[in-house]
């Protein structure tokens, strides 16, 4: 039995629809990536956000498109809700021209400056000053966007995390800093690295807003941010958002998961967002049983695709090495 | 005698020394059950339990200074740094405190600790974790800068590091943790400051450190079959520098190639070149010395390109001969 979400009134059908295929494409890419590893098809390091899908999209819905985001190590949610091609990201971890970094970057890079994502990041931390830094530039440009930042509960204990709050705070920037707080910095858990139960509670240091949101629920996610981007927007500063989260996944790769406990996996599997949303839609009648088959099966297709389409793009060459380093 | 990879040597060294030592523990990111990032300490938690290998939260900064809190004290602490990348964090602890305090007290104090943190590329984990720092840190007065390349050296050159009463960066290579030697059970220490003539040659001298040791041996064995006998040159610690046995074997052979995984611009090779260039040896040079290190561009993702940007086992066959053919 999956637990039961309440539809706010105001969202458009088409809202809702677009809410589980994105759910749906975040779900399916990371699949594919967790298979291609397995089989030694892709290489390097990658993170999986495997049940963590509402607090990318749902954080994401409530953007206007001129917003921006950084992200983390566990991006490609992020990266698909703010409107990246899977071809080109697929294509990355691929290690291809085609790929969003030109195969350069991979899983941990992926950015797409131009649409306002500025980068996934391999340094736990490393997104708070530049969000912050690129709510400056809003606010001096006066140029009205707002920044989410995305960030771990076990990256809410760098250094970085509270000085840029601090600076955020003071000067009043219109950035949100978004906590999917899936209970484990890799396997440390978040009861025992940090003294409060709530990542949100440390807001109060830095005189902000600090809410906790259920972030298996897209709606409870996207009400909560909604109203911080919205704070933010008017010129009120910063807010901390927690969504309170679980990754079913290992940390990377070669986790044996030995920091938990099977009957935990099990408890949150059974909150599946994806689950959550469509059973909700149908229960509410505003979709039928077929076409939740239809968006799940295109979202499918969609990887599908971007995998041939990554296996037809070509290698970097030597020549490709020394380019871009510098402007 | 049993031979035990790198990887478990270096387990070895830090257990050994715990029992013999209860002022030596251990601190860092997942070093508890998930046994660190690589397995390096994988299984001690059972042994010496959670008060001496101590799972940190993520806070470079904080448990860098702690650690340099505690040496100061009266402890033995070792650091592991996840990625040796991850410097840039606990930089101001290691450079500012660590490698200072004893100086500015004029003598007072000691701060004895060891951090440990596995560099360098080859693994897919692109630029922000594959990097080779090591100059770095080795131009700071005050450091100690460790690098083995064998697991036999690995386990002497720990247990030297960690009764050294001054702060010791010791980096592990990634990919020399699979590597296997002959290493004797008992404890045994390999001072700082002495290199190992890891092969004898008499025509051109390679000075290569942590994985270049290997590419270095292999290219020799390649080189022999033509005809040339190339020594091969492991200075194990940078700081300090066994000049002595480079010179003496840059005297013998009259050629020098010096190779390091590091970027070449700025480098440690470009200290050891002019080391010898100031010293007697220089009038036993029959060609200008060669350097070889890795391009000046972050480390690539795509796998081809990762390799493209670090010396391989080729472009040491072909600096040697290139030097054979200088006069
Ligand atoms: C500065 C830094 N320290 C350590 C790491 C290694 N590391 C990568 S992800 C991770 C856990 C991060 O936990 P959290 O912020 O909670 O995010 P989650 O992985 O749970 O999504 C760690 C320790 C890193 N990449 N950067």
């Amino acid at each position: 039995m999956t637990q039961l979400i309440n539809i706010p009134a105001q969202l458009k059908k088409t809202d809702l629809t677009h809410l589980l295929k994105q759910m749906w494409q975040i779900r399916f890419f990371e699949e594919k990536v967790d298979e291609f590893f397995a089989k030694g098809m892709i290489h390097g390091t990658t993170h999986l956000a495997v049940g963590q899908e509402a607090s990318a999209v749902g954080s994401i819905a409530v953007l206007q498109e001129r917003d921006k985001i950084t992200s983390t190590h566990r991006g490609h949610g992020h990266c698909i809700a703010k409107g990246a091609e899977v071809n080109r990201m697929m294509a990355e971890l691929f290690g291809r021209t085609t790929g969003y970094c030109k195969g350069k970057g991979g899983s941990m890079h992926i950015a797409d400056v131009d649409k306002g994502n500025l980068g996934a990041n391999g340094i736990v931390g490393g997104g708070f000053a530049i969000a912050t830094g690129a709510a400056l530039t809003s606010q001096m440009k006066n140029e009205g966007y707002v920044v989410l930042c995305f960030f771990g509960d076990g990256a809410s204990n760098e250094g970085s995390f509270h000085e840029a709050l601090n600076l955020a705070s003071i000067w009043k920037l219109p950035v949100v800093f978004v906590c999917e707080n899936n209970q484990y910095g890799m396997s440390g858990p978040a009861k025992e690295m940090m003294n409060v139960e709530d990542v949100a509670k440390r807001a109060v240091a830095y005189g902000v807003p600090g809410k906790v949101v259920d972030g298996n629920d897209v709606f409870d996610v996207m009400n909560g941010v909604g109203e911080a981007v919205e704070r933010a927007r008017n010129g009120e500063g910063p807010s901390i958002i927690e969504a309170k989260t679980y990754r079913w996944k290992g940390h990377s790769k070669s986790d044996a998961k030995k920091y938990r406990t099977r009957e935990e996996e099990q408890e949150w599997r059974a909150k599946d967002p994806i689950a959550r949303l469509r059973d909700a839609l149908i229960g509410e009648g505003l979709l039928t049983e077929e076409s939740a088959a239809e968006i799940k099966a295109a979202a499918k297709k969609e990887i599908e695709d971007s995998v041939e389409f990554s296996k037809a793009s070509p290698m970097p060459t030597i020549e490709d090495l020394m380019e871009d380093i510098y402007a | 005698m049993r031979e035990l990879t790198y990887l478990e040597a270096v387990r070895e060294a830090m257990s050994q020394e715990m029992r013999r030592n209860e002022d030596v523990f251990i601190l860092g990111e997942d070093i508890g059950v998930y046994g660190g990032a690589f397995g390096v300490t994988r299984g001690m938690i059972e042994e010496f339990g959670p008060e001496r290998i101590r799972n940190t939260p993520i806070s470079e900064a904080a448990i860098s200074g702690t650690a340099v809190g505690a040496a100061l004290t009266g402890m033995r602490p070792i650091l592991e740094l996840q990625f040796s990348d991850f410097m840039t964090i606990a930089m101001d602890n290691m450079v500012n405190q660590a490698a200072k305090i004893r100086y500015m007290y004029g003598g007072k104090g000691k701060v004895p600790m060891v951090l440990r943190t596995p560099a360098g590329s080859g693994t897919g984990a692109a630029a922000q974790h594959s990097q080779s720092l090591e100059a770095w840190m080795a131009h700071v007065p005050g450091l100690k800068v460790v690098q083995p390349s064998t697991a036999y050296d690995a386990k002497g050159l720990l247990k030297a590091a960690i009764d050294e009463d001054n702060p010791v960066i010791f980096y592990e290579h990634k990919l020399c943790y699979k590597t296997t030697s002959d290493v004797p059970e008992e404890l045994y220490s390999i001072p700082l400051g002495k290199a190992d003539v890891k092969r004898e040659g008499s025509d051109v001298t390679i000075v290569a450190t942590a994985i270049m040791v290997h590419k270095a041996l292999e290219a020799a064995a390649k080189l022999e079959e033509q005809g040339i006998s190339v020594e091969v040159i492991d200075p194990r610690t940078l700081v300090p520098l066994d000049t002595e046995t480079i010179i003496e074997s840059v005297k013998k052979t009259g050629r020098l190639v010096v190779v390091h995984e590091a970027v070449k611009r700025g480098g440690f090779g470009g200290e050891i070149a002019s080391t010898i260039a100031e010293s007697e040896a220089f009038d036993y040079l029959d060609a200008p010395i060669m350097r070889l290190g890795g391009k000046a561009v972050p480390i690539p993702y795509n796998p081809e390109l990762e390799k493209s940007a670090i010396p391989g086992v080729d472009d040491i066959v072909a600096a040697v001969k290139e030097t054979l053919n200088r006069h």
